[in-house]
């Protein structure tokens, strides 16, 4: 694989030079101070990379995934009129294909690892591939273990470029970008290049990339067993006692879902203003309870009980036994986000448990 | 080291044991610790032992009073929808209460909610709950992953950092002004009531906005909920919204749309705000639960002064004194409902 | 789109080409839809006990099961009970009136697969004869291919009987064996009176290389699996159809799932065998 040797000016050069012709983004400060009320707020989210600003890379990782620019809220499905001296009134057409081009800079392994995963049931969306085809991910590799991070436990890595097109790795004096795919290699091109790296400096970047995935590995308070879990049987897992502790505590809000990578529940509507309809896609949750609600009243997850189990169920035991892999990069922002701090990684635990 | 929190913590175990124990409650709602620094969890004791997982510490933010109408309902003997309530009296829930909470037990108890006799209700005086964005933005928003809570101080550390943080400085802002701290209505009372609080500008950030021009108010409130994702994680956190079905949910009619676009966000934040009115005891939950930093008790707080200028009443204070909004009096005030032909009021009602 | 032709969430223009009152409380409609495109209409093929989307642009779509056999060429029908918000909206539409049909979708029955030559008995309740109707109508057309078919059909009046003029068609076929019931006694109806579970047990057809495919509200469904157990008829024998909400139809929203299977793409139909290796979440 072809690595390339860069310090902080060339790939700030890269930026500038993208930005010519795509949109960047990149994880940057969202600090909004408002004119005289006390009061602040302050995280670091995704954001259009301009007047010579850095990607914010030592804060954890961004407040939201990178799913809205695969799945964004909305998503226009379809438009259409409902003007009687329309011919066309009513007839649902796909908007104008959005082709302006993107790249994400600052991307983690787990939330590139999200869009590969997401890629599985979306993979015939046209939507989502269109999306897709325009969005270009420049990955940075993980030096610091976030306290939530859970990425090797369900078959992620800190280094891993999964679902990357150019792979960054920091070393103390420089960064080596490795391209990946061919989108990578245009993306150096427009760029403006750089020299290859020396072998001294690839045994460097192996030799980090080691140090930090032993780094993890210590830390993890998760084993790497949870491979285990693909073969219990469904309805010991679904039937295990702890789902009712979990939802005493549970509110029930949309909170995990809507900042999980990998949660991709939506739902449809047609929205009619003035005349034109826009059929959109927008984000749902298995946490609501009008999510499963039947036309003739019946709820089949009626209960806060059954809404709690299905969100851990789906990424742990349904997709993995549709897709193989689990719904979930260990990124763990719903740890860090959740309300009342229900705390996946218990969960795993109590899952692996179960017998 | 013994701190007041920690004497606290002993003392609710040592209570919830005991109702747990006798029999006299079946279920007992406190604080578990979370698995973060500076997280606490919402937690149901069910059998005595379950006690000891019980603590009480300044990150306690979530309002307990919200899980009670629920929890009541799931400690009733298990029955189908037609059949008869069994006889006798139901079984009681344990619960913890500060100001604002026991506040909103009592307007649950008015809207028939909750029943105050099957409640045993264990009072604390609040000294107010730290906000841990506002720790986390005294270290620059860097990665906490300890933190000691002394009596009037937090140590908090991280990757190259350690940073003694003053309590009093890192309030909720609800906290901050807060003037009801001790529980208005309890059967224990756990540690010592606070002593009574002076609050200057009680209603401050609201006069801040208050004193903006309306374009500056209406861009103040669209940049406050731009970053909303319609989690709801506000409205769930709230004791006052047990509506089975919320307006924003609600398909036939659908009042709202569904997704971010900002009028669909306005109008859930509004709407939010104005259905606490008179209700609303600022616990400050709703903020403490937002994942995106939104300051929305702002809202409620200002309606909370209007009601109070208007009715001279606050949500919650005595179960006998009805609430403002739900009671009709012939000497209501109104002068804020009809504004003459052509004033400013009138014509916004037709846009 | 990289793949706009194959947009799965584009329905088809459809014209109302005809609408039959079904049920005297005027809750059920028959809509007979004509595909707008005559490449898609010849084209258009599906499996009876498949559904289809009905897309109302402005109001939504809403899953509904395909009454129309295969068979039955250039048209479509959906018997529609009046619901929720799109089903409202379509039963205010008129003749003529364009809405959009998206699918076909989910597995439907496996006429040409394990329902072959077998005796098949048809159960159905209240409303949800609809996909049975055309699978009857598949069988009917195909008739060599199954053995016995018995057909015990009921609603609570005479007046809610879906499909009335078809009914006694096949009620004076002598290669099909038709039990119409109603739940109580009636003026002017001298057929027979009792609930399906009750007339099904009367009946007792004979599993013997047989299959059931019952449609019908929950209640119904349990009742009737006792009397059909006591003779015999094992799980694998019995098919049902789900309603679970369903958003997209293609097995990604997320709505309709069962465990780890989707109504929409894996079923709507199920054995009951497979559906006691799901949690009960439909």
């Amino acid at each position: 694989m072809k690595a390339l040797r860069l310090d902080q000016a060339d790939l700030e050069r890269w930026f500038a030079n993208w930005a010519k012709t795509r949109e960047v983004y990149a994880p940057l400060e969202q600090s909004s101070t408002s004119q005289s009320i006390s009061a602040t707020r302050s995280y670091v989210d995704w954001a259009i990379l301009r007047d010579g600003r850095f990607p914010v890379l030592d804060r954890g990782l961004p407040k939201s995934p990178i799913k809205k620019f695969f799945l964004p809220q909305p998503e226009v499905l379809f438009r259409s009129s409902t003007k009687k001296d329309d011919p066309d009134a009513f007839v649902l057409k796909e908007p104008e294909e959005q082709k302006d081009r993107r790249v994400l800079v600052g991307v983690r392994p787990c939330d590139a690892r999200s869009v590969e995963l997401n890629n599985l049931p979306f993979e015939k969306d046209p939507y989502f591939q269109s999306n897709r085809a325009r969005t270009a991910i420049v990955g940075f590799t993980c030096r610091d273990r976030c306290q939530t991070c859970f990425c090797e436990a369900v078959g992620g890595s800190p280094v891993g470029t999964e679902g990357m097109d150019i792979a960054v790795t920091q070393l103390d004096d420089l960064y080596i970008a490795e391209v990946i795919t061919d989108r990578g290699e245009e993306l150096v091109q427009e760029g403006g290049g750089a020299p290859e790296a020396s072998e001294e400096e690839i045994s460097r970047l192996k030799e980090s990339k080691e140090q930090v995935k032993s780094l993890f590995s210590s830390m993890s308070d998760l084993d790497h067993s949870l491979e285990a879990m693909k073969a219990k049987d469904l309805f010991a897992l679904y039937n295990a006692p702890f789902w009712s502790q979990l939802a005493d505590s549970c509110i029930n809000c949309g909170t995990c879902t809507f900042l999980c990578p990998t949660c991709y529940c939506f739902d449809i509507q047609d929205e009619v203003v003035k005349g034109t309809i826009r059929r959109i896609r927008y984000y749902d949750s298995c946490m609501f309870p009008l999510f499963t609600l039947q036309a003739s009243g019946n709820n089949p997850r009626g209960q806060k009980v059954q809404r709690v189990r299905n969100r851990f169920m789906h990424k742990f035991k349904y997709f993995p036994d549709r897709f193989g892999p689990f719904s979930c990069v260990g990124c763990g922002r719903c740890i860090r986000e959740c309300p009342v701090n229900i705390d996946i990684r218990e969960v795993l635990r109590d899952l692996l448990a179960v017998e | 080291m013994s701190t007041t929190n920690t004497v606290i913590t002993e003392d609710i175990r040592a209570k919830a044991k005991e109702l747990l124990s006798s029999g006299e409650v079946k279920a007992f709602l406190g604080f578990t610790d979370g698995t973060l620094p500076m997280t606490t969890r919402p937690f149901v004791a069910r059998r005595p032992e379950d006690a000891e997982r019980l603590v009480w510490n300044s990150f306690c933010v979530m309002n307990l009073a919200n899980y009670l109408p629920e929890l009541l309902k799931g400690v009733e003997p298990p029955r189908g929808p037609k059949d008869p309530p069994p006889e006798g009296p139901l079984p009681k829930v344990g619960v913890l209460a500060t100001g604002c909470w026991s506040r909103n037990i009592v307007v649950q108890i008015q809207e028939n909610q909750v029943q105050r006799d099957r409640l045993v209700i264990l009072g604390i005086g609040s000294r107010g709950m730290v906000d841990r964005k506002k720790v986390m933005a005294q270290v620059g928003g860097k990665e906490i992953l300890a933190v000691e809570e002394g009596e009037d101080s937090l140590v908090v550390e991280g990757r190259g950092f350690k940073k003694e943080i003053v309590r009093g400085d890192v309030l909720r802002d609800n906290c901050q002004v807060c003037v009801h701290p001790n529980p208005v209505i309890y059967d224990y009372q756990i540690g010592q009531p606070v002593p009574a609080r002076e609050i200057e500008g009680r209603f401050r950030q609201v006069d801040e906005i208050e004193a903006m021009s309306s374009e500056e108010r209406w861009s103040w409130f669209q940049n406050e909920i731009s970053s909303c994702i319609r989690c709801y994680a506000c409205r769930n956190a709230c004791p006052l919204c047990y509506c089975p079905t919320c307006f924003v949910d609600d398909s036939r009619p659908q009042w709202v749309g569904k997704s971010v676009d900002p009028v669909d966000t306005s109008i859930f934040h509004i709407l939010r705000a104005y259905h606490c009115a008179g209700r609303c005891t600022d616990c400050g939950s709703c903020e403490s639960a937002c994942p995106m930093g939104i300051h929305m008790r702002l809202f409620t707080k200002k309606l909370e002064k209007d009601v109070l200028e208007l009715y001279g009443t606050e949500a919650g204070m005595d179960p006998d004194v009805p609430l403002p909004l739900t009671t009709y009096k012939s000497d209501d005030p109104q002068d804020f409902l009809v504004t003459e032909a052509g004033g400013q009021a009138s014509e916004q009602g037709r846009k | 789109m990289t793949s706009l032709l194959a947009n799965p969430y584009r329905p088809y223009p459809a014209r109302i080409d005809d609408i039959v009152i079904e049920t005297e409380d005027g809750n059920l409609k028959t809509f007979r839809l004509v595909l707008e495109d005559e490449d898609t209409r010849a084209r258009w093929s599906h499996i009876p006990g498949q559904f289809a989307m009905l897309s109302l642009a402005g109001v939504g779509e809403a899953p509904i099961g395909i009454a129309s056999s295969p068979t039955e060429k250039g048209f479509l029908l959906f018997t529609v009970f009046r619901a929720g918000v799109v089903t409202t909206a379509l039963h205010q539409m008129d003749v003529g009136d364009r809405i959009g049909v998206r699918g076909p979708l989910g597995n439907g029955f496996p006429v040409d697969g394990d329902l072959k030559g077998k005796n098949i008995v048809i159960i159905a309740g209240g409303f949800a004869f609809t996909t049975l109707r055309a699978t009857l109508l598949y069988m009917l057309a195909n008739r060599g291919d199954y053995g016995k078919i018995t057909v015990i059909y009921g609603a609570r009046t005479p007046g809610l009987l879906l499909y009335r003029d078809e009914l006694k068609a096949w009620a004076e076929r002598d290669d099909l064996d038709t039990y119409i019931t109603i739940d109580r006694e009636a003026p002017g109806w001298d057929g027979l009176v009792g609930f399906v579970p009750t007339v099904a047990g009367q009946v007792a057809p004979s599993p013997e290389n047989a299959a059931a495919l019952i449609c019908g509200p929950p209640i119904m469904i349990k009742f009737t699996m006792p009397p059909l157990e006591k003779i015999g008829w094992t799980n694998d024998q019995v098919y049902l159809s789900l309603e679970n909400r369903m958003k997209c139809g293609l097995g990604i929203c997320g709505h309709c799932n069962v465990g780890p299977v989707y109504v929409c793409k894996d079923g709507p139909v199920f054995t009951r065998a497979q559906l006691q290796s799901l949690p009960t979440e439909f």
